[in-house]
């Protein structure tokens, strides 16, 4: 069993459908008699909608069209945002109204105005064009830094001067008098950059009405489909949660930009009732650039404490997020409990505080992006750590080796209590696999070659396998955070797991199998993993935040366990012994009171033809279900080190390697883990070297198409050096720690401590441009050459 | 919209291939993974469109629509062609292949396995157009291309999953591979 059991490198079962062009993601399902949706889309970042004249469609009876006005009729209530944050004042988060289709004010460019349906996707567009909306054109606010202004343009008049909340955590006084003591002081002013997710499947939704059951079905690009049916269902009144059956199939990536529920699937839904037939939507590219919800977008001061050796005080930050022109499903969680309760990273600081201002701005809804949050502060601490040692004249792998937390559990000044770690662990294996004693003579190489050469690091820690639902409810969450599984054992042995997490590229098929391979000691090939369907799964939360393997496959150990628990009790009948002495082990079920023993097969067939025992004595049938809420987050960390090559004269920059060892706990299949290490860091090298939102000053997206928005292609990437050491989780029975989001999270601030290590800079924006490094590297030998 | 066979096409006389069934309509032909199809489609279709709507040969994605990320990647005429910036009508009498048509019965294409092998994939989006492109890239460069022209090569085709280690890992694993099979192939 080990070949296909917990911790092998086994080949993914899903590879089959993909490699062969037999995926099914929900643009390739086809209902009977569907029509295509084609969405009217604001052109302005804030403006009042005049009228809407569709009089060049009159008579065109294969043509619908709706409006704000008809949803309101109808009413199907706005989208929700479901994490209620209270400010530093104990007031509410203030919340502007969130509709599906817009009502008479429209909020950022691609803000939905109208739905129209017709047969064909082209007849659709082609009627999309002949509608004529008259705007009165509102001057927008589009800035973070500076949209809480007096005089600004107001994005809700729920939300004066653009504040959603004003939010801190951490003691003020506490960290106040760290700093007033401290014999040194690093300043730092960061922007997060603004990014877009960019799944390379594009968002898309089928909405379906059977008006003989009054049932709806939706077929949807989501992660997370039963929380989509719980949402359109309990707060936005679509249907009936029995009456609406929620699918999501094959789903090509989501890094978070899938999580939630979004104006274009609820349309659909609606309009299917509303036209008779069912309604298809499918994303072109260029509208996942204008509202499929953004990512980061902090404007950040942060202030690192220390005594004259170097120990860390005290750290404060103040940060400034912007979520947009509408509060997404969970945009206000992401800057607060997503964020400030990381900053103490892998270090031991007494005291920290840090205040956050959400604001609203005239631009897509902002919220969780792979990480979401974490990167954040793993960029905060991170560069703070970088730019102190360089202050302190020490080396930054041994300053930030003097501040590391070294026993556990740790309890953090902001909520985390940290369970297991070995933070010298991974920096050892990290510096010696980097060669980091090479690395003197590998700049003095590259500055001969008219190259500057710079090696930086990031030790981030996240906090995944979200998370124990009292917690996250105290905290403000509207759901808990456990996961379910049912485990039904099939007559002839073979099993289906069924699952509430969703797989949208993380492996699950093959990963929760090997799971039930190993514990029931059955063939890999006889497991079959069911999810993304809400008619197939009772119920589940899905995937997000590294969560699936300590969460999700946590529930299926422990159905399992009944499962086991059940068959042994089958066993006892069969093999006419008392069931507390059955044993079972590798898929045989023995005793010591007979030496007949029982494959797993055979006892789910007794089980099911139930010949050996009474209905009194035991209930027929093997299947059990476990629903795990887990007692704490877990906690990935880990080291990256970025090395770095600039040529000063074109500032282009070049990654020369990249090591990364990171500390996940328990690995399931190493193969895969690896493959989401790597594509982590590739969306972290991505924010830091290539990635940005830029809208301009009327909030007119630049960036709305691969031409303009800097997408990482292999030739931008080296090849990985990845490693694994391994403290297992206390908090989960497997072990488990999460790999999802960890490379986003290390890397952009180990590539951003690379280059300004190699330009002698203290800072530098991302995306690090060639244009931006260039300035920087003349900056830098204009500044040399003065001294 | 119709299908038949392309015998039919010719018996039926229905004017010359491309031509213009009736105002905005063409009447296209051209053998899909091997098999004749003729269909007459509004001419600005694509041929994506008539491949996934049509065809229902739905293994080719749509990624963008800009030319760039390379979900669409086919092979017409034995060249890597972008199917979302190419008009179905200009396919007439093109040899197409998708991904669809790459395996023999059950035996798959060895870049198919070497994707399987090596985790080149985890969503799954990508890959159709990956693997047409890796293995126009080894028709082109040879079955010994190096990872710097792998990687160079495959800048028309975008992956947000994997960051790509393990995809030109498993190009270089394919084209050896193909390497191998050609030799054999030539041996036969």
């Amino acid at each position: 069993m080990a070949a296909t059991g917990i911790g092998a490198p086994v080949r993914r079962k899903e590879d089959q459908r993909f490699i062969t062009g037999k995926g099914q993601y929900t643009d390739d399902i086809n209902r009977p008699g569907q029509t295509y949706a084609v969405f009217v889309r604001s052109p302005h970042a804030h403006a009042n909608i005049k009228r809407i004249d569709t009089s060049k469609l009159k008579g065109r009876d294969d043509i619908h069209v709706f409006t704000g006005e008809d949803i309101a009729k109808d009413k199907v209530g706005g989208l929700i945002c479901g994490w209620m944050i209270h400010s530093k004042d104990g007031s509410p988060m203030k919340a502007g109204p969130h509709p599906a289709l817009a009502q008479g004010k429209v909020r950022y460019v691609g803000d939905h105005v109208a739905v129209v349906i017709a047969d064909t996707l082209a007849e659709a567009r082609d009627a999309a064009e002949l509608i004529a909306v008259e705007y009165e054109v509102l001057p927008a606010s589009v800035d973070t830094a500076t949209t809480q202004a007096a005089g600004k343009p107001q994005v809700h008049a729920e939300a004066p001067n653009n504040t959603v909340y004003q939010w801190h955590l951490g003691d003020k006084a506490a960290v106040d008098a760290a700093f007033a003591s401290a014999k040194h002081v690093t300043k730092i002013d960061l922007v997060n950059n603004r990014l877009i997710p960019n799944a390379m499947e594009p968002r898309a939704a089928i909405g379906e009405f059977d008006a003989g059951n009054e049932a709806f079905t939706l077929y949807t690009t989501s992660q997370n489909p039963h929380v989509a049916r719980l949402v359109l269902s309990a707060f936005i009144g679509i249907a009936p949660e029995h009456k609406l059956r929620v699918i999501a199939p094959d789903v090509g990536g989501g890094f978070g930009s899938k999580i939630f529920i979004y104006a274009e699937e609820t349309v659909c839904v609606w309009a299917a009732k509303k036209v008779g037939r069912p309604v298809k939507w499918t994303a072109d590219r260029t509208e996942a650039f204008l509202a499929d919800a953004h990512g980061r977008d902090h404007v950040t001061h942060a202030e690192l404490a220390m005594d004259a050796g170097g120990k860390i005080l005290a750290l404060r930050a103040n940060t400034k997020a912007n979520l947009g022109g509408y509060l997404s499903t969970f945009s206000s969680s992401v800057p607060t409990y997503l964020y400030a309760p990381l900053l103490s990273g892998q270090y031991d600081i007494p005291a920290i505080y840090c205040e956050v201002d959400a604001v609203y701005t005239n631009t897509a809804p902002v919220d969780a992006y792979r990480g979401a949050g974490r990167p954040e502060a793993t960029f905060v601490v991170e560069r703070l750590m970088e730019v102190a040692a360089r202050q302190l004249g020490q080396d930054p792998a041994e300053f930030r080796r003097k501040n590391f937390i070294t026993s556990f559990p740790h309890q953090t000044p902001v909520i985390m209590a940290y369970d297991a770690g070995d933070y010298a662990a991974c920096l050892d294996k990290a510096l010696e696999m980097a060669d980091y004693k090479g690395i003197g003579a590998r700049k003095a190489a590259s500055q001969a070659k008219g190259l500057l050469r710079g090696l930086g690091f990031s030790a981030y820690i996240e906090a995944c396998g979200i998370a124990p639902s009292a917690a996250v409810g105290s905290l403000g969450a509207g759901v808990g955070l456990w996961e379910s599984a049912e485990v039904r054992v099939n007559p002839t042995g073979s099993i289906e797991v069924l699952t509430g997490s969703h797989s949208h590229g993380q492996g699950h098929e093959t990963t929760f199998a090997q799971l039930v391979s190993q514990r029931l000691g059955v063939p890999i090939e006889q497991v079959t993993i069911v999810h993304g369907d809400t008619d197939k799964v009772q119920f589940g939360m899905g995937t997000y935040g590294s969560r699936s393997g300590a969460v999700g496959m946590s529930a299926i150990y422990y159905a399992i366990d009944k499962v086991i628990v059940k068959a042994k009790k089958v066993a006892g009948f069969v093999l006419e012994v008392p069931s507390e002495t059955v044993d079972f082990n590798d898929g045989i079920f023995s005793s010591k009171a007979t030496n007949k023993t029982l494959t797993f097969p055979e006892v789910a067939l007794q089980a099911y033809i139930a010949h050996k025992f009474s209905g009194q004595q035991l209930e027929p049938g093997l299947k059990e279900g476990a629903f795990f809420d887990p007692t704490n987050f877990t906690f990935p960390s880990g080291v990256h080190i970025c090395e770095v090559e600039i040529d000063p004269e074109t500032g282009t920059t070049r990654i020369d390697r990249w090591t990364a060892v990171d500390d996940f706990g328990t690995l399931i299949n190493p193969m895969i883990v690896e493959g989401q290490v790597h594509g982590g860091i590739a969306q972290g090298v991505g924010q830091a070297l290539l990635e940005g939102a830029v809208y301009n000053a009327e909030g007119q997206l630049i960036t709305a198409s691969y031409m303009d928005y800097c997408m990482p292609r292999a030739s931008d990437l080296p090849s990985f050096n990845v490693a694994m050491t391994s403290t297992p989780c206390p908090s989960n029975p497997l072990g488990i720690k999460g790999c999802g989001e960890a490379g986003a999270i290390a890397a952009p601030a180990a590539v951003i401590n690379a280059i300004t290590d190699a330009l002698g800079h203290e800072n530098i924006a991302m995306p690090a441009t060639p244009l931006a490094v260039w300035k920087a590297a003349q900056a830098s030998a204009t500044k040399m050459a003065a001294e | 919209m119709f299908f038949r066979s392309r015998k039919e096409d010719k018996a039926a006389a229905s004017g010359a291939p491309g031509q213009s069934a009736s105002p905005g309509r063409a009447t296209v032909s051209m053998a899909v993974n091997g098999k004749s199809v003729s269909a007459e489609i509004d001419a600005r279709t694509l041929l994506v469109q008539l491949l996934r709507e049509q065809l229902r040969l739905t293994g080719t994605h749509v990624g963008c629509d800009t030319s760039q990320c390379g979900a669409c990647v086919v092979h017409v005429d034995g060249r890597a062609v972008k199917a979302c910036t190419i008009l179905a009508a200009s396919c007439e009498g093109a040899k197409v292949t998708t991904i669809e048509g790459l395996a023999q019965g059950t035996e798959l294409h060895p870049m198919q396995e070497a994707f399987r092998q090596h985790h080149g994939l985890q969503c799954g989006y990508c890959t159709p157009g990956m693997i047409m492109a890796a293995i126009d890239i080894v028709n082109r460069k040879g079955s010994t291309v190096s990872e710097a022209v792998i990687r160079e090569e495959l800048d028309g085709n975008i992956c947000r999953c994997t960051g790509y280690h393990n995809i030109v890992a498993a190009v270089r694993a394919g084209a050896a591979a193909m390497g191998s099979m050609n030799r054999r192939q030539a041996a036969e």
